[in-house]
């Protein structure tokens, strides 16, 4: 690739002096006029009812309320994979929290007052909270048509690589079958077998959800949203809302900055609430404005699985099958999380080579709020099972936990689980540099008798789940000064997308990054993208951005040939300008004619503003494959991959653990801005702490979430940070990424859980099976322990 | 209801007309336009929201508009009088943000952290900002842009 200029500099942040000045907006920092009105909506307090009645006079009746909104008025259904998900309530209430019906009112304050008059009369039925309940007790699992929580689930429209089951809770049965397992379990020198479980988790996102919609009286309708996925949402409001009339060109969504996403703000939950009340008050706005309550009820949550793992192996460590089940708590709407349960069942192998594989990733609808879309779609979850188990079985066989590993990690080339080959990639590299870092067998010994060391250690792995034509684009145009306007619709959620876009057609164009100004999507405007999500826009999108800056290229050089005669062989970008090969003092700056063109002798122009453009799908990719066996697509671009370790300190008698290290290293093709793989590196590792040691969603009895809020769901502050993070970078080109460069956003969560059960384990001796591994646990588990 | 008071807001003398319930929060944003302070949770747990009152940090989630008749609140806003603060530069700089919506209270709060404490040691940073979430950053790149800005002491 030569020398890199621009790629692979940590420049600083292209959004960063407007989100130090304050000066960034989110959507509820918009103005949007007196006209503006706002909802309030009106919530099941039951998780599983039949609504019988809704009296909605008495909020009618209140001064300053301008409209109440029932599910009558939509009885539609919309969703991103399977079209489970009800704009209102239809007859049946399926989670705490729903919604039902809506105010729409001068203030936020008549509202929330008149939303509390609607009086819905419901029928109770008897909730379903957990897996275990849904399933029923039958070996097919077909449970009577009344514990059905979605009994029309057999007509509702989903992607072909679904397979929901008839007469049951089961949305989606994902699985995998490779070779034999009953021989290879005969063939095994032991067999081990244990069961995880992981709770459900909130993204916390500090911005709450918020939504803005406008029919105005031409009848466009305008959405102004917090999220990652502008066009997807554009396209789901149509399919939602096409029973009105409205199509795609009538439908616009802005997006401005977004406060944090993790997923949460993937997709369409909350928004279409917005979408669809905009159009009963046609010219004025509504505001949709979740509550940090509701943020944590009625968005995405992660889901919780029960994961039963049977793993056999040789005596010199090596793999030879492995059953994974993981059964999801998927909650009452699975639209976008039945297709974590799918991405987790096709990777739940992890990155080893595993001859023999039989995986069951059951996608399970509850009577909780709707799983989906989390940082590590899925990974987290299962490798938290797997990771933990590998050091119990290292441990059995008296084998190093990381020589376990290195035994049998994967290698390019490696069959998968689907039969599709493993990428390029630097895992041994991976786990020989955190070995060194956390000087891995050095055991570290406390002076305190109360406190014990123990490390960790993780392997991890993820690749992009998306349909096989997810897509981006980008128009690349040029400004009077050779400045650049990127036209992109991905979001910039902090990870510093705009700003590595900006680099890659800096690099290009052989412009400095801050002459590049990326700006955010506006559907009407920016050209299409899928959705920012999957950890894969930096490798598709930047895809995108590199073929338009490469198109733009091509433009000015035939331009330049064109006007002055020159050989376009001959001519190069350098310095904002076009130079020549062959001529030294050829010199022509980029700002003299990307706008104007290049006059000549005659007073006339060549060329003209010249505006580049990209576009990138991988076309290699297939979903389609044996739905008995999962065998024979290709559903997965590519795995970026790494390895993690930690050091711990805990204190015997409180249970507390301290975190004096952690190290990651991780395999980023070509890291385009380091210092932006870092931010990302220091943030998923505490997100991951704080799944494994401090969050936990506690929901009573009757299904109602008990701590949605910061004070009793607590999220780690500046108190809990690790004293030491070591970020390693390494860089095995992707052949198909921009400059080489692969995703690596979530993948820095994912190992932290099993790592921390492992560093436990290693301190006390103790095997905690079930997430989260709180002080209060860990204190627990030590005093019931037998020896 | 509503009653007049008379704030000095960011250095400028302002009568506001406020409903005895309003929220001093939703006073600055929505009837004096100031948007860098933001609700994240409007209970007081994360610290977005965070202004100074006569100098001291509240969050003003949990202040009422009337209470600061006759006091002087300072938002971000505020504060770049005299161009970006030392510690703004260093946050620049260090890519301290990600998403950025926590900056606003961030900075506020480290402000008035340096204005009363110029030589913090890291602990006393890491208690001073305790009371700010953020979920992007995992926090390290923010404290680091804090202590640059000190010559922090162990």
């Amino acid at each position: 690739m030569g020398n890199l200029k621009y790629v692979g500099k940590s420049v600083v942040r292209q959004d960063g002096l407007e989100k130090i000045t304050g000066a960034a907006q989110y959507v509820d920092d918009l103005d949007f006029g007196q006209h503006l009105l706002y909802a309030a909506i009106v919530e099941s307090p039951h998780a599983n009812a039949e609504i019988l009645k809704i009296n909605i006079k008495k909020a009618q009746g209140l001064e300053g309320v301008v409209r109440v909104v029932t599910g009558d008025e939509f009885p539609y259904r919309f969703g991103l994979y399977m079209h489970d998900r009800y704009i209102f309530a239809q007859q049946r209430v399926r989670f705490v929290g729903e919604q039902v019906a809506a105010v729409i009112a001068r203030t936020p304050e008549i509202a929330y007052q008149a939303a509390k008059l609607v009086e819905v009369k419901y029928k109770v039925l008897k909730p379903v909270l957990s897996v275990h309940d849904a399933l029923g007790v039958h070996q097919d699992f077909e449970v009577e048509k009344n514990n059905m929580i979605h009994p029309d689930l057999s007509e509702y429209k989903h992607v072909p690589w679904f397979f929901p089951k008839d007469k049951t809770n089961i949305a989606h049965f994902r699985k995998i079958r490779k070779g034999n397992m009953e021989e290879a379990f005969k063939s095994a020198d032991h067999v081990f077998e244990d069961e995880y479980s992981v709770p459900r988790y909130a993204h916390c996102a500090i911005e709450n959800h918020v939504a803005v919609g406008l029919l105005d009286h031409s009848k466009r309708l305008t959405l102004w949203t917090a999220s990652q996925s502008p066009h997807t949402q554009r396209h789901l409001f149509a399919e939602a809302l096409s029973p009105l009339g409205l199509t795609h060109k009538d439908i616009r969504v802005i997006t401005p900055y977004v406060g944090g996403g993790f997923g949460g703000k993937a997709g369409v939950s909350m928004e279409i609430l917005a979408a669809a009340l905009a159009t009963t008050v046609p010219g004025s706005p509504v505001k949709v404005l979740w509550n940090r309550s509701q943020e944590f009820v009625n968005t995405y949550q992660r889901q919780g699985v029960n994961a039963k793992i049977k793993v056999g192996v040789k005596n010199n460590g090596e793999i030879v099958a492995l059953e994974q089940l993981l059964y999801w708590d998927a909650g009452a709407y699975v639209e976008y999380g039945a297709n974590v349960v799918n991405a987790a069942g096709l990777s739940a192998t992890g990155p080893y080579r595993i001859p023999n594989v039989k995986i069951d990733s059951v996608c399970v609808y509850t009577n909780l709020p709707p799983g989906g879309p989390y940082r590590g779609f899925g990974y987290s979850e299962f490798l938290f099972g797997l990771e933990s188990h590998f050091n119990e079985i290292a441990k059995k066989l008296n084998i190093d936990p990381v020589e376990f590993r290195e035994i049998n990690a994967i290698k390019e080339g490696d069959e998968l689980s689907y039969g599709a080959k493993m990428n390029p990639n630097g895992l041994m590299e991976a786990i020989e540099k955190v070995k060194k870092e956390i000087e891995w067998g050095k055991k570290d010994k406390s002076s305190d008798p109360n406190i014990k060391i123990g490390k960790g250690f993780s392997l991890f792995w993820k690749a992009p789940a998306m349909p096989p034509n997810a897509s981006s684009t980008c128009f690349l145009k040029f400004n009077e000064d050779a400045s650049i306007n990127l036209l992109i619709s991905g979001m910039e959620i902090g990870q510093g997308y705009f700003t590595v876009m900006g680099q890659i057609a800096a690099e290009v164009l052989q412009i400095p990054p801050e002459k590049i100004r990326c700006v955010t999507p506006d559907t009407d405007r920016n050209p299409y993208e899928w959705q920012t999500v999957a950890s894969h826009i930096t490798w598709s999108c930047g895809n995108a951005v590199k073929r338009a800056a490469e198109d733009a290229r091509d433009q000015i050089l035939e331009v330049v040939h064109r006007a002055l005669n020159k050989k376009i062989e001959d001519l190069y970008l350098e310095d904002e300008a076009v130079k020549s090969k062959t001529e030294r003092d050829f010199n022509l700056p980029l700002k003299d004619f990307v706008i104007n063109g290049i006059g000549l002798k005659d007073g006339t122009f060549r060329g003209g503003p010249i505006v580049g453009r990209g576009m990138y799908m991988p076309e290699f990719s297939s979903a389609l494959s044996n739905p008995e066996t999962g065998q024979g697509g290709k559903p997965n671009v590519h795995y970026t991959v790494g390895a993690a370790a930690c050091i711990i300190k805990i204190d015997k008698e409180t249970g507390k653990v301290q975190v004096p290290k952690m190290v990651l290293a991780v395999d980023a093709g070509k890291a385009l801005n380091p210092d932006l793989v870092k931010g990302q590196i220091t943030g998923g590792l505490l997100q991951g702490l704080a799944t494994v040691l401090y969050e936990d969603m506690r929901f009573d009895k009757n299904g109602k979430l008990l701590n949605s809020n910061f004070t009793d769901y607590k999220i780690p502050t500046t108190l809990d940070v690790p004293d030491e993070i070591v970020p390693i970078i390494i860089e095995n080109p992707q052949s198909d990424g921009p400059f080489g460069a692969r995703g690596i956003g979530e993948h820095t969560m994912i190992p932290v859980a099993p790592m921390i059960g492992n560093a436990i384990e290693d301190a006390l001796g103790i095997r905690m099976r079930h997430m989260p591994l709180t002080a209060e646990k860990i204190c627990m588990t030590q005093l019931t322990r037998r020896d | 209801m509503n009653q007049e008071i008379k704030v000095m807001v960011n250095g400028e003398k302002r009568k506001i007309e406020v409903k005895p319930t309003d929220i001093l929060l939703d006073v600055l944003r929505n009837k004096l336009g100031l948007k860098s302070p933001k609700c994240g949770c409007g209970r007081g747990d994360c610290g977005t929201c965070t202004v100074l009152i006569n100098g001291k940090s509240v969050k003003s989630c949990l202040v009422l508009g009337i209470e600061v008749d006759g006091q002087e609140v300072t938002t971000l806003e505020g504060l770049m009088d005299n161009g970006l603060l030392r510690v703004q530069e260093k946050m620049l700089e260090g890519n301290s943000f990600q998403c950025g919506f926590c900056a606003p209270g961030f900075i506020v709060m480290s402000h008035e952290l340096l204005e009363e404490n110029p030589g913090p040691t890291k602990e006393e940073i890491k208690e001073a900002m305790a009371g700010n979430l953020c979920r992007c950053t995992g926090y390290t790149p923010i404290l680091e842009a804090i202590e640059k800005t000190c010559g922090c002491k162990e």
